[in-house]
């Protein structure tokens, strides 16, 4: 006889009370969501990260701490909008206007009867249920207050930048956000911060043909804090699709990209990077899953994820390809690797690969190592101190990622952050 | 400058003794050469000496000048001024060549309390020596000796060895791999670095690089000792008729 294991209480699902065209999408979710159950340990697509925290009732609670460090994109030419806790806050963001883009706020256009965001809103999010579903998504449709619908037309000058700052140790955000690119058009989209202690937060990209999205994303230094990330994204023909993740610490990270290429021609890169130490309480735990549907001829998809582990951190890695059918001339990569600093942390791996195209090249690789002895003695002969030699080793290890982000100056100020993050675990 | 004294070694995994009692006195500006048979400790010596893991000194000593070396990280060793040109240099991908040297330099200058180059100081030096070694500047560039040839990875090790300016230099079969254009440029780069103030340890199988680096003594290693010293025309010896009579001899 089975017996039923005692549950915590599970988020409830407030939708906001709004009218309009969002109302619709969000009872849709509801209803929706009503139809399948939240993540569970049981769940396969769970089975190396525990979701509890993810869905339990109230967020666990989070341990701010104010680091005095110059935020990331500081230095960058920008347009930045900010959330604290997951709210607005107007007076530190920038004014929304900005050439060949339309920025709004979801809160303010949620009750409007028709928004072209209507086409976009929970729309990629359920084509991303199949063939795995991913409840917290739906959640996230159903109950984000707030969010940025950015209306792409035109070639952007300058980064539109979301920095998520975290201040209340009991908040629990959730934030929904749209960005459309019309033919052609092109922009780049930054994130960072930590958000707050629990932080949901999905982000639906159509790219429409010949356009190109640039996503660079670091998701701040707070060690106690909870996330759960979604990005799904359709790309048409000859268009360009880039994204790029750091993680530093953080109790529970879990990404998912959910990318359908649709146009024949194009090209998804998606990257990661994560440094964790698990020592302390809080622990470290990061999960990057990613789904890459090819559905169209001659793409090519690009996965390159790379973690370094050490006092008790696990990294977990759930990536695949899906070529259909007619998807010939496909190139597909896929890369997963893990350094493991002591014999306790851990990286666990699922690469997949399906494929019902004859004529494609797919290939992936995935492997779990330490700090390679012989290259750290050579560097130490040379004087390089061994905690010194081991950082260079670790970097040279991530740049394979960090080499996915084109603009050198963000890649040199991830480097320094990696470098930072390095150095204070040295001394 | 260096002095070894009844050094006795073993490997730490099995407790296989390697080396069983080396001495050997190596004076300031020297050039002292060690040859002997695959198997005799040569390279083991150079490691012992130079601090890599996976050895244990049992017995015996290593001094550079007058100061204790084998309690040393080899990074501190290497502040010291002690060199070793690997056999088989490693491949370090991601790290950049010019990353690494500046690294390397800049951490002794540290260890030694001497103030770091600059950038702009250090990439002058690097390029007139890079220049002497015909390295160029992709080599220069390029990922720590990935896809240099076996030609070009022993000049960058004696390129390093002149921007680290060591006083101890120890050359472990630095021929290995070489033709005789590479060898005799890899011969010059040593020959420019010889100095009053600095002395080499050079080990090799072969007679044929002691024509390019001429040495003062000639040590000949075996089962884990130096059996026999002299001068240069010891290594013509081993050149026409082998290692067969010394081993008898010492036998």
């Amino acid at each position: 006889m089975a017996v039923a294991e005692p549950k915590n209480a599970q988020l409830a699902v407030q939708v906001p009370v709004t009218g309009g065209w969002s109302l619709k999408a969000r009872e849709d979710a509801k209803a929706r969501l009503a139809t399948t159950s939240l993540p569970g340990r049981r769940d396969e697509y769970w089975k190396y990260t525990r979701p509890d925290a993810l869905t339990q009732a109230t967020a666990p609670e989070g341990d701010f701490v104010a680091y005095e460090e110059t935020p990331l994109f500081t230095g960058v030419d920008r347009l930045k909008i900010v959330f604290v806790d997951g709210v607005f806050d107007a007076e530190r963001s920038d004014d929304l206007s900005l050439e060949g883009v339309t920025i709004e706020r979801l809160s303010d256009v949620a009750d409007k009867d028709i928004h072209w965001a209507q086409g976009l809103y929970g729309v990629l999010e359920t084509r991303g249920q199949t063939p795995v579903s991913r409840p917290l998504a739906i959640v996230n449709t159903a109950a984000a207050s707030d969010g940025i619908l950015v209306n792409v037309t035109g070639k952007v000058s300058k980064p539109v930048s979301f920095v998520y700052d975290y201040k209340s140790d009991s908040s629990d955000a959730m934030l929904h956000h749209c960005v459309k690119l019309s033919e052609g058009a092109e922009i780049t989209i930054l994130e960072n911060g930590p958000a707050a202690a629990r932080f949901n937060t999905v982000m639906e990209i159509e790219v429409a043909d010949r356009a190109s999205f640039h996503h660079i994303r670091t998701q701040g230094r707070q060690h106690i804090r909870h996330a759960a990330t979604h990005m799904f994204a359709r790309i048409g023909t000859e268009s360009q699709f880039r994204s790029f993740t750091m993680t530093v610490n953080g109790t529970l990270t879990r990404n998912e990209a959910v990318i359908e290429v649709a146009g024949d021609d194009a090209l998804a890169h998606i990257a990661g990077v994560a440094a964790g130490d698990g020592s302390n309480a809080q622990g470290f735990h990061h999960d990057d899953t990613v789904f890459i549907t090819h559905d169209a001829v001659n793409c090519e998809s690009r996965q390159v994820f790379k973690k370094v582990l050490r006092n008790g951190a696990t990294g977990v890695f759930q990536g695949k390809i899906l070529v259909k059918p007619d998807a010939q001339k496909t190139d597909g990569y896929q890369i997963s690797q893990g350094l493991l600093l002591d014999d306790d942390s851990q990286f666990l791996a699922k690469p997949e690969l399906e494929i019902y195209a004859d004529d494609v090249i797919c290939s992936h690789g995935s492997t779990c190592g330490a700090i390679d002895e012989e290259a750290l003695f050579y560097l130490r002969s040379r004087g390089v101190p061994k905690g010194e030699a081991q950082d260079l080793l670790v970097l040279a290890f991530l740049a394979e990622a960090i080499d996915e982000v084109a603009d050198e100056s963000i890649r040199d100020l991830l480097t320094e952050r990696l470098e930072a993050w390095l150095a204070r675990r040295r001394a | 400058m260096l002095e070894i004294k009844n050094l006795h070694a073993e490997l730490e995994d099995d407790g296989k003794q390697i080396l069983k009692g080396v001495d050997l006195t190596l004076e300031s500006g020297k050039v002292h050469a060690i040859m002997g048979p695959n198997g005799s400790g040569k390279s083991t010596l150079s490691y012992v000496l130079s601090g890599r893991a996976g050895y244990k000194v049992t017995e015996g000593s290593a001094e550079l000048d007058g100061a204790d070396i084998l309690d040393l990280e080899a990074e501190e060793r290497a502040a010291a001024g002690l060199f070793l040109a690997f056999q088989y240099p490693v491949e370090i991908p991601g790290v950049g060549n010019m990353t690494f040297l500046r690294t390397a330099v800049n951490s002794q200058r540290k260890a030694r309390g001497e103030d770091e180059l600059s950038a702009a100081d250090f990439l002058k030096v690097v390029r007139a020596k890079a220049k002497t070694l015909k390295i160029n500047a992709d080599m220069l560039k390029r990922p720590v000796n990935v896809g240099f040839s076996g030609g070009e990875k022993k000049r960058n090790e004696i390129l390093q060895m002149a921007m680290l300016e060591p006083k101890m230099c120890i050359l472990d079969e630095t021929d290995s791999g070489l033709d005789v254009d590479a060898m005799k440029l890899v011969a010059e780069g040593v020959n420019a670095l010889r100095d009053a103030g600095r002395s080499f340890l050079v080990i090799t199988h072969y007679q044929r690089l002691l024509d390019h680096i001429k040495p003062d003594v000639v040590h000949i290693m075996a089962d884990g000792r130096i059996i026999k010293t002299g001068g240069p025309e010891l290594a013509l010896e081993v050149e026409n008729n082998g290692y067969a009579d010394l081993l008898a001899e010492y036998a």
